[in-house]
């Protein structure tokens, strides 16, 4: 066997994982995505007895499982890419070599992806990045950012230009960079290491500390009590109506419909205010953690639930009807940023972007983690893949979401008298945890060493291929309305950037 | 148009009439209180996952805490979070709670720029820098602007360009790719201007605290107007703070 079978959460043996020869590890991953239900959700190296080991996980969406397989190659060596295979490795080579210095012969644009301190090539650094450029008097060029106009993160957005008429779009990522991964391994503490998981992406915490907390039980074989599971899947449905409550109000923002900014953005308040009911933060930082919780959901929180949805409802029905019928609105949404359901697939798209092109991708479908299961989860579906299906899917999901959380709550299990204790992680083993956020699939990986510590710590946030969706997108539209299209992706600049 | 007006009849009104006093719903987690109880210190010290509190007496440095509230929870007579979210100061050394404290934490009003108040205090305009910040603090500053919270009502807003600024607002604990945007947006600012610390990862880096990838050296440079506590800064924490820089905050 060229590969191992995972399921998601599942702990092995990291010495299990096959380790095979670089030709047949090409051969394999990149056999494995002409089905077109399997998809990479992480592929990545790391220094091993000098050399660098590579591992590619495929997640297989119709057997909910995830195929792992490894190779060894030497540091900045001259190698054939995957990406020549399928255009969806083209980012995870691009940061092999940017990190380990390995020459992708093959590789059609071997671009830096965040500039990180641990980067090979040290004399490359983001500032005197060379962006990509067409000679020619007819053409401009706009320069967009690191720092934008509004309050949001950094990141530099290159447009070539014809008149007004997008040509080409070049995104540099890489300014909010942290170093996360590394202080995953250098902070020995649960605490911390949980403290970090909640700072990968502000807008996602339930969805990142999710992954985390789910990965460290795996690695420790730790069984959460039911009300734990419980909490995490609320959180994540909750998580996701309110930061899809306050896109909505951003991309009227973006349309200048000052109405329907003010009216989602105000209906966004009640909901992340509810998270501070509950865990005394409104974006839910400190709310999960593994193998307990400080914030125990109670009859009384139900309650709470049930009274502030019971207003959100009926200003949130009576507001998107208004933004779907309105006209001006439409005409500025519908056509524009148009990502094919082949193009979504032929780069890897993954989360509410990709089932706006109609392409189905969703871990609370194909890999159900936490309560998924019981939920009888069904996803909602787009086909036009234009900046419209991106907001209408959010509507859809909030309806949706709203749904599921009644029949969770109404099915609520008891909270534990007692959470069991909670051992070191165990030596030598290989997890992977896969969470749908409301961007989408978060892959978080890690590997023990020999005495149970942190080996690798690996974090893969949806945006992290969402980005070139975004770039795609935008060709041939109108420059006015790259503000439309960025905002319906709604993709994360730390979360990539890490 | 009627349906439009069936809409905001329905939204009615949503703004928070006095915001220096209203109270934040549930379990908000502000300012500490500690008691003067001996407990087990360096279990203490071990748990907090930023090394916000430290001994001799036990302190808690708003300026490192990320709120988690794990403290409070295992020696809950020793350390309890009021619903206080008046915590800025523009006196770094004013973040630190010390047990026994009872006061409130404030500004130093001796110690503020003379100008600020009279150059600023009718209007103030802002330009944020999200200087690797993770979006919780940025999702906070824009909701300060929401039509609940309306921070516009005291000509106090964020602007689109430095050149329009009165001052920057810095979140995130500062990365070494986001030092020299920082520092040229700074410089881009008409003078004279102010500097504002949003959240634990700028006041002190944070949990990314010791980074490799920061560069944090453009805080040894200036002097800093305001310290804004929180992981996120509350939108109420960082109103009342520039209104207590601006002297305008209520006592």
């Amino acid at each position: 066997m060229n590969y191992s079978v995972l399921k998601n959460n599942q702990r092995v043996q990291f010495a299990s994982i096959p380790v095979i020869a670089y030709e047949s590890f090409i051969e394999t991953i990149s056999g494995m995505l002409e089905d077109k239900n399997n998809h990479c959700v992480n592929f990545f190296g790391f220094p091993s007895d000098n050399k660098v080991k590579l591992i590619c996980c495929i997640a297989s969406d119709t057997e909910s499982c995830i195929h792992v397989t490894s190779t060894n190659v030497e540091t900045g060596s001259s190698l054939p890419s995957a990406t020549a295979h399928n255009l969806s490795f083209e980012k995870f080579e691009r940061e092999i070599h940017e990190n380990f210095g390995i020459k992708y012969t093959d590789h059609p644009w071997l671009k830096p992806v965040r500039y990180p301190f641990y980067r090979n090539d040290k004399s490359q650094n983001i500032s005197n990045y060379p962006f990509y450029s067409i000679e020619s008097e007819e053409l401009h060029e706009v320069g967009v950012g690191p720092i934008h106009a509004g309050i949001i993160e950094p990141g530099h957005f290159r447009f070539l230009c014809n008149g007004e008429q997008i040509l080409h779009l070049e995104i540099q990522l890489g300014y909010q960079h942290r170093g996360i991964e590394p202080l995953f391994i250098e902070k020995k503490k649960l605490n911390e290491r949980v403290t970090l998981a909640e700072n990968i992406a502000g807008d996602t915490v339930v969805g990142h500390t999710t992954a985390f907390t789910n990965l460290w039980e795996s690695l420790c074989d730790y069984t959460p009590t039911p009300d734990l599971k419980f909490n995490r899947t609320l959180a994540l449905e909750h998580e996701r109506i309110a930061i899809h409550t306050g896109d909505l109000s951003a991309i009227c923002t973006d349309i200048a419909y000052q109405l329907g900014s003010s009216v989602y953005g105000r209906l966004r308040t009640p909901v992340i205010n509810y998270f501070q009911k509950w865990c005394g933060n409104r974006l839910a930082k400190s709310l999960i953690r593994p193998g307990k919780t400080n914030f125990p959901f109670t009859k009384e929180l139900a309650k709470e639930w049930f009274k502030t949805f019971e207003d959100y409802d009926p200003d949130f029905q009576e507001m998107s009807k208004r933004l779907f019928d309105l006209p001006s609105a439409l005409a500025r949404l519908e056509r524009t940023g148009v990502v094919s359901a082949e193009t979504a697939t032929n780069i890897g798209m993954v989360g509410m972007a990709a089932r706006a092109s109609g392409l189905l991708r969703d871990i609370r479908q194909t890999h159900p983690h936490d309560f998924y299961q019981e939920i009888g989860y069904d996803p909602v579906l787009q086909t036009t893949g234009d900046v419209y299906a991106r907001i209408n899917i959010r509507m859809e999901e909030i309806i949706e979401s709203m749904d599921y959380m009644v029949d969770l709550i109404n099915h609520m299990p008891d909270p534990a008298r007692k959470h069991p204790a909670m051992s070191a992680p165990i030596p030598d083993s290989f997890v992977v945890s896969l969470v749908e956020g409301w961007r989408g699939e978060i892959c978080h990986t890690a590997i023990t060493d020999d005495k149970g510590d942190l080996l690798i710590y690996k974090i893969k946030d949806p945006s992290y291929h969402n980005w070139l969706a975004l770039a795609l997108a935008v060709r041939n539209n109108d420059i006015s309305d790259f503000p439309i299209c960025n905002k319906s992706f709604g993709l994360s600049y730390c979360g990539h950037d890490l | 148009m009627f349906e439009d007006f069936k809409i905001l009849y329905h939204q009615g009104k949503q703004y928070i009439p006095d915001l220096t006093t209203v109270e934040v719903p549930g379990i908000f987690r502000g300012r500490p209180v500690i008691t003067n109880e001996n407990v087990d210190e360096n279990l203490l010290i071990d748990m907090c996952p930023t090394m916000a509190i430290s001994t001799n007496p036990v302190s808690i440095d708003l300026g490192k805490c990320t709120f988690c509230g794990e403290c409070s929870f295992a020696f809950p007579s020793k350390i309890q979070f009021t619903k206080d979210y008046k915590i800025s100061s523009n006196i770094r050394e004013r973040l630190i709670v010390k047990a026994g404290d009872t006061g409130f934490v404030e500004l130093d009003a001796e110690k503020i720029r003379k100008e600020i108040k009279k150059i600023f205090g009718g209007s103030l305009k802002l330009r944020q820098v999200s200087a690797a910040g993770d979006n919780s603090c940025e999702l906070e500053l824009n909701a300060t602007g929401n039509v609940n919270f309306d921070v516009g009502r005291f000509g106090i807003e964020f602007v689109a360009s430095p050149r329009h600024a009165d001052g920057i607002v810095i979140t995130g604990p500062i990365s070494e790719n986001m030092a020299e945007p920082l520092q040229i947006c700074y410089d881009a600012t008409p003078a004279p201007k102010i500097i504002i610390l949003a959240g634990t990862d700028a006041i002190s880096g944070g949990i990314f605290a010791g980074s490799k990838a920061l560069n944090r050296s453009f805080l040894d440079k200036y002097p800093i107007d305001l310290y804004v506590p929180g992981n996120p800064v509350h939108p109420l924490t960082f109103i009342n703070g520039v209104l207590s820089l601006l002297g305008k905050g209520k006592k």
